[in-house]
């Protein structure tokens, strides 16, 4: 609401300054009092970067993996379901409001596993989203037409950039808890439990599965127990945020570990997935939202308001992307070639984070960077301060958000060494 | 009238409604199912309605009789009944299969640059002053629905007065079921029918029309479709659209347009954009919300261009950069493939000649359909007139048969 009242102050100065050639035709236009939106902070790191003609520049913005030559890396399990799918010559016939069927399916079978209980009883219900941003959207639209309870979605403190306007947009207010500890780099679990302890019963929480953007910091399995049994006593909503399983620790299960558990706890959760980095289809996007039910019944009636939902924001999703997941995923031979590729995926990042802690400690950084080690997935909270952080990027093109978070996937062998020094120059 | 409306309230007061009017609190199932029900928090959410025309498509699937037809969804048959990808389109997916060089990275929140100006000059025309004045971009959007979501959901925030959802949108009667959801979902809460269809002269209801754009409050959203009207496939000519434009521009009504059929309807990219590039020449600012489902067959891609003019290249710029935090928090950037296939298209001559011929032979064969059922018909006797078989245009005839 403060948006709206300074934009119609903005709309009165519009009116009352001098008029400027500009003015004149903003006043005959319907959009002069449009303000210039600012640019996103994380997409616009990238365009920045693309400007910058410096040959030793990196981009460390956008959380897109790229491979030790810092190229963008195809899955080969994704070029073959490809051509696997280029020889069915299928047609394009429009797909239902809820999606391919036999993506949602293994969708959601990946998240809660092959003997899900909840599966065999049919009592969820899994839509075909536009990645993650569409189905954390859906989510939360959904949300806003029939959550029972306070409308507040708490997010950990910090959070990936885009939650709270998704949120915001589709009507929900935004409220956080105490998540990262900038003294340790790491889990502030007495934070968290203490802020949970106090979110108002049936509030919804947003919970990051794995590899939590942008710190890397996720919770170990014995505090993520803790924290299912506070919120399963304060009755909160849980919201699943999936967007990197697979990609965390390498294994598709372990990343799934939380999530599985909160449900085996009782909960009856919402999940987002995206498959835009675990395989790779990003400009494709790949995603799905699951809600759990009381029931089969509930499920299909809870299905039914999801696509009232869908339809009118772009009718039914994109199939390319899609076909090619569901392909990877109920193909065995690709299947065992994509948990290879992911695999590989993870154990690059984790190299990488050992060779830049390596190659700090070499500089003779006198700084603890432990926690480059302990994080986890594809970024780093590096714990550098704005103006470092603008130091980095005016004086050595290392380009990342102004937060301190890196993604690590823009770390090659090739510029580990120019980033170790880099980080060692604006933090000695 | 769509079933969500009713539920758009606060969901706290109707779900205690809700839960008094549910069939299953007096059914006699066992109190095991009202106590699962009480334990979920969506344990009062109702049963929406299926989207009838999806719904149409899943009862003709059932059903056994062996001349069973399908009139119902808008996708284009060939002659045996099937789907047709057009040949055009499989080229260029062979092209892009063999391209080692593409990858499946982030758009840009817009979407790909190549597309958005080529599907932009196909609405407008290649040497449209407008574009060379550099007044006109596009948003790449999921379909012809994404497109119009998004125009939607900026009319909301930023036309006539910041976040006034009480401009009124003007859809007309009847037209696309879902323009209604996709404006309320926006936001707008007066949304109301302008006359179009004349059931008893089965035509336009021109005198309705003309008398809704001068009563209309100014500033009101007109959607207009640019060509083969949905449902009823009935178009004004080129001297109503001027009349049309006329009042438009007096009453300061803003014009958007819904182009789902260019090339479909008559087989000329050019006659089926003729309204939208004679607003455009009358100097409004507009909005087209341009599907390419239809006219590429690329129905399941999701392909759409939202396409914005703009008095200059100043607001277009501020207009554009606030079209993008809309993407960020819908869908952050567009699919890739849908948008690959029509770019390539539309910007290689060879391709984009290949593809207005699969365009004609698309609309050709509707054109030759209304003409052998008009004759058929008559040579069956059956009652009353049917020239407004031929007189329509489009994908849709809206027959004038009753509900019986």
């Amino acid at each position: 609401m403060a948006l709206l009242k300074s934009n119609k102050v903005i709309h009165c100065l519009g009116n009352i300054s001098p008029a400027l050639g500009a003015l004149s035709s903003r006043n005959s236009s319907w959009w002069g009092g449009v303000q210039m939106g600012p640019p996103d902070p994380i997409l616009g790191v990238t365009e920045a970067f693309k400007r910058d003609t410096n040959p030793k520049k990196m981009n460390l913005g956008v959380g897109a993996y790229r491979d030790d030559q810092g190229k963008p890396f195809v899955l080969s399990c994704v070029r073959k379901a490809e051509a696997l799918i280029a020889a069915k010559q299928l047609d394009k016939e429009y797909l239902p409001i809820g999606g391919l069927g036999e993506f949602t399916k293994a969708c959601a079978q990946l998240a809660l596993g092959p003997d899900s209980e909840v599966l065999k009883s049919g009592r969820s219900i899994t839509v075909q989203t536009i990645s993650g941003t569409g189905s954390l959207r859906i989510g939360g639209n959904y949300l806003a037409r029939f959550h029972a309870g306070p409308h507040d979605v708490y997010l950990p403190k910090p959070s990936w950039g885009n939650h709270t306007p998704i949120f915001r947009d589709a009507g929900m207010q935004l409220k956080a808890y105490r998540y990262y500890d900038p003294s340790t780099c790491g889990f502030d679990f007495k934070g968290a439990l203490d802020d949970i302890t106090k979110i108002p019963e049936k509030s919804v929480i947003v919970l990051h599965a794995c590899a939590h953007n942008p710190t890397g910091v996720d919770p170990r399995p014995e505090q993520w127990k803790e924290i299912a049994d506070i919120v399963k006593k304060r009755n909160l909503l849980v919201f699943f945020d999936m967007a990197y399983q697979g990609f965390a620790s390498g294994d598709i299960d372990r990343d799934a570990w939380a999530v599985r558990h909160f449900i085996e706890a009782g909960h009856n959760i919402v999940l987002s997935q995206s498959f835009a980095k675990n395989m790779g289809l990003y400009g494709e996007r790949v995603g799905g939202f699951t809600v759990v039910c009381s029931d089969a019944e509930e499920a299909k009636r809870v299905e039914s308001q999801l696509k009232i939902l869908i339809r009118p924001i772009y009718s039914n999703p994109p199939l390319n992307g899609a076909r090619i997941a569901s392909t990877i995923l109920s193909t065995p031979e690709l299947r065992s070639i994509w948990l290879e590729e992911v695999h590989g995926m993870a154990n690059r990042i984790i190299k990488m984070r050992e060779q830049l802690v390596a190659g700090l400690k070499q500089q003779g950084s006198s700084h603890n960077w432990q926690h480059v080690i302990d994080q986890i997935g594809m970024f780093c909270f590096t714990g550098l301060k704005p103006e470092q952080v603008e130091r980095l990027t005016k004086e050595f093109s290392v380009y990342m958000t102004k937060d301190g978070r890196i993604s690590m996937a823009g770390v090659t062998s090739g510029n580990v060494g120019y980033l170790a020094e880099a980080i060692h120059a604006v933090t000695k | 009238m769509s079933g969500h409306r009713e539920v758009k309230v606060n969901p706290r007061s109707v779900s205690h409604c809700w839960s008094t009017l549910s069939p299953f609190l007096f059914s006699s199932h066992t109190g095991i199912i009202r106590l699962a029900r009480a334990m979920s928090l969506f344990s009062d959410v109702p049963q929406a309605p299926p989207v009838a025309v999806f719904k149409l498509t899943a009862d003709f699937r059932e059903d056994s009789h062996p001349q069973k037809v399908n009139l119902g969804v808008g996708a284009y048959r060939t002659d045996d009944c099937q789907p047709w990808v057009l040949p055009v389109v499989k080229k260029v997916e062979r092209l892009l299969v063999e391209d080692d060089s593409l990858n499946h990275e982030y758009l840009p929140i817009l979407g790909l640059p190549e597309f958005r100006s080529a599907g932009s000059k196909v609405a407008l025309g290649d040497d449209n002053p407008a574009i060379h004045e550099n007044r006109v971009g596009g948003v790449q959007a999921l379909g012809g629905t994404g497109a119009l979501r998004i125009g939607a959901d900026f009319l909301r925030r930023w036309y006539n007065g910041v976040n006034n959802t009480a401009t009124p949108v003007y859809v007309s009667a009847p037209t696309w079921e879902n323009h209604n959801g996709v404006f309320t979902d926006a936001g707008f809460k007066d949304i109301r029918p302008y006359h179009y269809w004349d059931a008893a002269k089965r035509g336009l209801d021109l005198t309705g029309l003309l008398d809704d754009l001068e009563k209309a409050p100014e500033h009101s959203i007109f959607i207009l479709h640019a060509c083969a009207h949905n449902p009823t496939g009935t178009d004004p000519t080129q001297e109503e659209w001027k009349t049309i434009s006329e009042i438009m521009k007096r009453r300061k009504l803003f014009p958007f347009f819904d182009s789902a059929y260019q090339g479909f309807a008559s087989g000329s990219l050019e006659k089926d954009a003729w309204a939208i590039r004679f607003f455009v020449s009358e100097g409004f600012e507009l909005f087209v919300a341009q599907s390419f489902s239809k006219n590429f067959g690329l129905y399941n891609e999701r392909v759409g261009n939202l396409t914005v003019v703009s008095k200059d290249t100043e607001n277009l710029t501020r207009v554009l950069s606030q079209m993008e935090k809309i993407v960020r928090t819908t869908w952050s950037n567009p699919p890739s493939q849908g948008a690959r296939i029509v770019s390539k298209t539309l910007n290689t001559p060879e391709l984009f000649a290949e593809w207005k011929d699969n365009v004609k032979t698309m609309a050709d064969r509707v054109l030759l359909m209304r003409d052998q059922l008009k004759n058929k018909l008559l040579a069956l006797g059956t009652p009353g007139t049917w020239d407004h078989i031929t007189q329509q245009i489009g994908m849709f005839s809206f027959t004038g048969l009753n509900r019986e």
